[in-house]
């Protein structure tokens, strides 16, 4: 088990960027979790019975102390200079920077998708996701992608919600579809 | 031989037309989302669950063989044609098989790890049929504290014995934990951390968090850092071996499958170990040792009949005890849970003949695997070339209508935003997935179980240690936290064996 991890982090991972500060802030927000885990816990009636004599209480307070635990302990270890691995693949090239300006366009997709799937209907919605989503990694064929993105929706739409009863609405395409 | 006369009435509810249309249709379709690049098999199950939603379970269960070796054996393809395992079980196929491609012998690599896998997959899936009632009849004598301990066993084998660092590990396993928790106590009805949103009191669905964990997670990862320039594919005629690579095949396939079953049917056990070592044993045994490193076809047909015998040997926990040990078989788990079907020793009772049916099907569609890749390898390999703003941008459109399609409520895209976010900044930190996957599905039923034993013992703790099952296993979990502490004083001369 060992021998693979030490192999490929001489194959394919950059050199050790120093220490991961940002880290910390994995901390921080697993102390956080485990608070609103640990406040949450503590909100709940304390009900036992002869049937249940720990309760719904108990399990989220330890999950929290854990969770807050295992931040200090996290803590420690990046104090010490330890540092995970970046996910490597085919298709990332760890070298350059995180390409932020793609996570949000990405992300605005997502929730365009999400705002108007009900409203407008799966075949609309999932076709600017898609056209949205190839947008913003980098594809300027505009009407192309269209064409690609409403197929896929209608197709989709067609296999799945009509032929595979799987739930997916139609939106202001009622009765049109 | 009772079980024979099942698995042959399952193999009568298979032989349908439309039955096996649909077994066909999952092959396909899983081959061709797992060969795509950064798709692993766990991730091709989850994204393509939602799709039987509208199913019979028996015609849904069917499919879902299909999925799972089509998955698997795509995600070989893709690790052999372009260096990209998926999932750490193919990492070690890559090693060879990469190599064997560059060096013009793409064809007989694929060859030997379809013909392995499908050696591997039979002799699996056989093994599963002889083993599973034993297991069976072993796991109707459990009682809450055994469970409850096997559960324990499993938190602390995923996160310590598998990846890289323990406390990255734990870290991505309390996480799992959290989300689990998420949703109407299932003992005492009240809510917890739902934060007074009506929809959450079902908890989230596990198909959410897995497909936002790995499909949107891994988008999100690979559009922050995508490599803009054109990946060299190796091009491929029809797979085939000739007089040779045969003769220096079959022996790695039957170790691989002898290494990988054993492995995949313990509660901690996976494919990497049992890959690896196949790997080993084959570079020890090999009459072409100058080849390893190079592209040698043993290194190849080991390790991949090893992951695939390693699949099959993970279902026995899964239908036995209810227990996945890795990602693809906690996925399978939740495909069960959304048919309200909870795997256990119960499940050869109540559902008996989903369960033959399931396993009838796991042959059938490991044959046509066989028969449909080795023809269509060229056409899969053409899927490796489509532009990455197009497999990424797919890959979020089919992950959204999964997700919503679960309940139909938008809600639950939001929540896999999120959790896409999440497995983002897992790759980012280096955090393991898998824990945080077991920890959502085995979190609410092992504190359920937990919760039980105390029951029994009226709230004294000493209900955690039931009969000698729990003793037994919680042995093996102290011998497991002791281990680095005894490797460090005992092993530490051979570190280096690889």
């Amino acid at each position: 088990m060992s021998q693979r991890v030490d192999e490929r982090s001489v194959e394919d991972a950059p050199p050790p960027p120093g220490k991961d500060r940002a880290q910390y802030g994995v901390c921080a927000f697993l102390v956080l979790v485990g608070v609103a885990v640990i406040v949450d816990g503590l909100g709940i009636p304390h009900i036992t019975s002869s049937t249940d004599p720990v309760g719904p209480r108990a399990v989220p307070v330890i999950l929290g102390v854990l969770l807050l635990l295992v931040a200090v302990a996290y803590a420690v270890d990046v104090a010490r200079g330890g540092h995970g691995e970046p996910e490597a693949g085919e298709d990332v090239d760890l070298s350059q920077g995180t390409d932020w300006r793609t996570v949000l366009l990405l992300i605005g997709a997502f929730v365009v998708n999400a705002v108007l799937i009900e409203r407008l209907g799966w075949v609309i919605s999932g076709a600017l996701l898609f056209w949205g989503t190839a947008f913003a990694l980098g594809n300027r064929h505009y009407v192309r992608n269209l064409l690609i993105a409403v197929t896929l929706s209608l197709t989709t739409f067609y296999a799945f919600a009509i032929g595979l009863g799987v739930n997916l609405p139609a939106g202001v395409l009622q009765g049109i579809l | 031989m009772d079980n024979l006369n099942n698995l042959m009435q399952g193999f009568e509810d298979v032989i349908a037309p439309m039955n096996l249309l649909l077994a066909l249709i999952g092959v396909l379709v899983g081959t061709a989302v797992g060969v795509l690049p950064g798709i692993g098999p766990a991730m091709t199950v989850a994204l393509l669950l939602p799709v039987t939603y509208g199913m019979e379970p028996v015609q849904a269960f069917i499919m879902f063989a299909g999925i799972f070796y089509g998955g698997m054996y795509g995600g070989s393809t893709t690790s052999i044609l372009l260096n990209t395992p998926g999932e750490s079980s193919s990492v070690v196929t890559a090693i060879e098989g990469n190599k064997m491609a560059k060096a013009g012998r793409a064809a007989q690599a694929l060859a030997t790890a379809a013909i392995g896998s499908f050696v591997a997959g039979t002799i699996g899936t056989l093994l599963l049929v002889l083993v599973t009632p034993f297991v069976v009849d072993f796991a109707v004598s459990l009682g809450a504290p055994d469970y409850f301990a096997l559960m324990l066993l499993s938190f602390i084998a995923v996160t310590s014995v598998l990846g890289a660092s323990r406390i990255r590990g734990l870290i991505s396993l309390l996480l799992g934990l959290t989300i689990g928790l998420v949703g109407i106590d299932a003992v005492s009805g009240q809510q917890r951390l739902t934060l007074g949103v009506p929809q959450l009191a079902d908890g989230i669905d596990v198909v959410v968090v897995a497909v936002g964990i790995f499909a949107v997670g891994e988008a999100l990862w690979v559009a922050a850092h995508l490599r803009r320039k054109p990946v060299e594919i190796i091009p491929v005629g029809r797979p085939w071996m000739g007089k040779k690579d045969w003769r220096r095949s079959w022996k790695p396939w039957l170790r691989g499958t002898a290494f990988g079953f054993p492995f995949g049917a313990l509660p901690a056990g996976g494919a990497e170990i049992p890959t690896f070592l196949s790997y080993a044993t084959e570079k020890r045994l090999t009459k072409h040792p100058e080849e390893f490193g190079k592209g040698a076809i043993e290194g190849v047909a080991g390790p991949e009949a090893a992951n695939n015998a390693s699949a099959a040997g993970t279902l026995v926990p899964m239908l036995a005890i209810g227990l996945p040990t890795n990602a693809t078989a906690a996925v399978m788990l939740a495909a069960f849970q959304s048919y309200g079907i909870q795997p256990g020793p119960l499940l050869f009772e109540r559902e008996a003949s989903l369960v033959w049916v399931l396993i009838a099907s796991l042959f059938i569609g490991n044959l046509m695997l066989l028969l449909l890749n080795l023809p269509l390898a060229p056409a899969w390999a053409k899927l490796l070339q489509i532009p990455r703003p197009y497999l990424y941008a797919g890959i979020l459109f089919f992950a959204s209508m999964g997700a919503y399609a679960v309940n139909a409520q938008p809600l639950d895209l939001f929540l896999l935003l999120t959790l896409g976010l999440l497995g983002f900044a897992m790759r980012r930190f280096g955090l393991p997935v898998l824990p945080l996957i077991i920890g959502v599905i085995l979190g609410p039923r092992a504190e359920l179980q937990g919760r039980r034993s105390l029951q029994l013992s009226g709230g004294e703790l000493s209900g955690l240690v039931g009969g000698p099952v729990s003793y037994a296993v919680y042995a093996v979990i102290v011998l497991v936290l002791a281990w680095p502490l005894v490797r460090r004083f005992a092993v530490r001369p051979r570190t280096t064996v690889a």
